[in-house]
């Protein structure tokens, strides 16, 4: 089975998007996803030397959405400072200590960092293990740090760091 | 009352405009931010609203009007905002760091440079 299926999750998700880019649910189509989902996988698994599973899916889901919030109530604070705010930007460097070091939970926690808007990744650095991160208009870095810390890292350590708690 | 495609509903149409105005809107904020700010660290946060709420709602404005116009679900539209959301953040990181090295290679240069001549002079 796992020899065969080495990540159902990749294989279901190929499925579901052969399916979206065709439109179409007929038998045909099926098929030819499933067959693009089983062997897909198998000859991309070298390349990927990270397996993780979601363990928590409904803490996920949740992440998710706050995020979604996040990223509308972020644009909506960037316009306003693009439109209306006169006076210096205060734009800042910061750095956070991070304690997730699951490669699969770094790369989660950097794609929703990004799509926030008034917040880039720069990198983490190795010493230390901190998260560089670029601030468009900072008016308090401890809150920020709080904020990374509760809001997105305990999550993701909840979901692909559990068991090693 | 204006032309509207002849099978879309008008309690469809209204979300439709609607949408397809604050996405216009919110890329005209984003292009303008890229423009208007001072320096390459801001400037780099100005599209970043056009790439999540302004394609949002055109996707989402897209999803609602074909749905409405062909009578049938059209939510394809879905593997947009997934790639976007997967590809946006990579390019931004990218650009982001490209950056803070150029900065940082030219201050070392200068730095270095200084301190040429500060030993010049003292020779």
């Amino acid at each position: 089975m796992s020899r065969f299926l080495p990540s159902p999750i990749l294989s279901l998700t190929l499925l579901l998007i052969w399916l979206l880019l065709n439109q179409s649910i007929a038998p045909a189509h099926i098929l030819f996803g499933s067959v693009l989902a089983l062997v897909v996988p198998l000859y991309t698994a070298p390349l990927q030397p990270v397996h993780s599973g979601i363990r928590k899916p409904l803490v996920l889901f949740r992440l998710l959405s706050w995020s979604l919030v996040e990223i509308i109530r972020s644009c909506v604070n960037v316009s306003r400072i693009i439109l209306f705010q006169r006076q210096q930007i205060n734009s800042q460097f910061i750095r956070v200590p991070l304690d997730l070091r699951n490669p699969a939970g770094l790369a989660v926690l950097s794609c929703l960092i990004n799509s926030t808007p008034g917040t880039v990744w720069v990198e983490i650095i190795p010493e230390t293990h901190e998260l560089s991160l670029h601030v468009f208009d900072l008016h308090d870095a401890a809150w920020w740090v709080a904020t990374i810390k509760q809001r997105y890292e305990q999550p993701l350590l909840d979901i692909f760091e559990a068991e090693a708690k | 009352m204006m032309q509207l495609p002849e099978s879309l509903p008008l309690w469809l149409g209204i979300p439709v405009v609607l949408l397809l105005l604050t996405g216009s809107i919110i890329t005209l904020i984003g292009a303008l931010g890229l423009y208007r700010l001072p320096n390459f660290y801001q400037r780099i946060h100005g599209p970043a609203i056009t790439i999540t709420f302004g394609a949002g709602c055109f996707l989402i404005a897209s999803m609602l009007y074909f749905t409405g116009l062909e009578q049938r679900p059209v939510v394809h539209e879905l593997l947009i905002t997934a790639f976007v959301l997967l590809t946006a953040p990579v390019s931004a990181m990218l650009i982001m760091r490209a950056a803070v090295y150029r900065d940082l290679r030219n201050e070392r240069k200068g730095k270095e440079l200084s301190e040429n001549l500060h030993d010049n002079m003292h020779q």
